[in-house]
């Protein structure tokens, strides 16, 4: 669930959807999401201060609430 | 919406005329084969024109639809059960107001998840095409915050005005920020202004300095 609204999100931003790609670490309680996007495209995740990624984090932080687990996006470059 | 009837020979001879007619080109139409028209035998007789109806394609509602859609794409991916409602505003403000039960969850703590779902919205919406402002609300919330912050505004405007001393707020947004200088901004007692850097910036309400009082 998490991942597919990471890479929803993701594709929607960037200029090549085709090359996002997430992938999720489940733990007991937390999970790891890690999105991957073109170089070029970095920034377009990231934003000026990491304003963009912050605001990732935040819905997907609100759509994790839901099942009580601690959800940790990861930007891989 | 515009829209006009055409006949002529062929089917691709009444949608020429047509697009002429409109001043568009062919990508900015919807196209609607009335009738199919019929060659005369022979060139002699019977023979009937082709009839198209060509309307322009309202592109600002492609586009808001599109967003709309997109919106709702990551309300369904959150597990939220909410529907989106669209409205332009202005030619180039589009309020999306979104509908369903329990949305806490999407308004977050002084609408931290709204604003963030606001944003990526807004920078989706904005990837070409003209520029559009993007506005979210979930269950009145921005309404009932800005009522909240004029009244804040009005009454620390007075309690200033009172105690000659000024008040500083807790930080907010540009949003937040633009509410409470507007609220006060006829006011001749206090003036406003902000403060610090974002997210700490914060408005500050002073109380204004009468040249001609002080003289």
């Amino acid at each position: 669930m998490m991942r597919e609204l990471v890479e929803y999100i993701a594709k929607a931003l960037v200029e090549q959807p085709d090359e996002v790609q997430v992938s999720q670490v489940e733990g007991e309680r937390s999970l790891i999401v890690e999105l991957r996007v073109a170089p070029e495209d970095m920034g377009k995740v990231i934003g000026k201060q990491g304003r963009i990624a912050k605001a990732i984090r935040t819905v997907v932080k609100a759509a994790a609430t839901k099942e009580g687990k601690m959800v940790h996006v990861e930007i891989i470059d | 919406m515009r829209s006009i009837e055409r006949s002529a020979r062929t089917v691709e001879e009444a949608i020429a005329e047509a697009l002429q007619e409109l001043q568009v080109a062919r990508e900015d139409v919807e196209v609607e084969i009335l009738d199919e028209g019929s060659r005369a035998f022979l060139g002699l007789i019977g023979g009937k024109p082709a009839r198209v109806r060509v309307t322009v394609r309202d592109k600002r509602e492609e586009k808001a639809q599109a967003v709309a859609a997109f919106l709702q794409g990551i309300l369904d991916r959150m597990g939220i059960a909410a529907k989106v409602e669209h409205s332009w505003q202005d030619d180039d403000v589009l309020r999306m107001d979104i509908q369903g039960e329990e949305l806490g969850l999407v308004i977050g703590r002084r609408g931290e998840t709204l604003d963030a779902l606001q944003y990526l919205v807004s920078l989706a919406a904005n990837k070409n095409g003209e520029w559009i402002r993007i506005i979210l609300d979930a269950e009145g919330y921005r309404a009932r915050r800005e009522e909240t912050l004029r009244n804040l505004a009005l009454r620390l405007g007075e309690r200033v005005k009172r105690t000659g001393r000024r008040a500083v707020l807790d930080p907010m947004n540009a949003m937040e920020r633009r509410i409470i200088h507007l609220a006060l901004q006829n006011d001749a007692g206090v003036e406003t202004h902000s403060e610090g850097v974002a997210p700490y910036r914060r408005v500050i309400i002073a109380p204004r300095r009468n040249r001609t009082e002080r003289t």
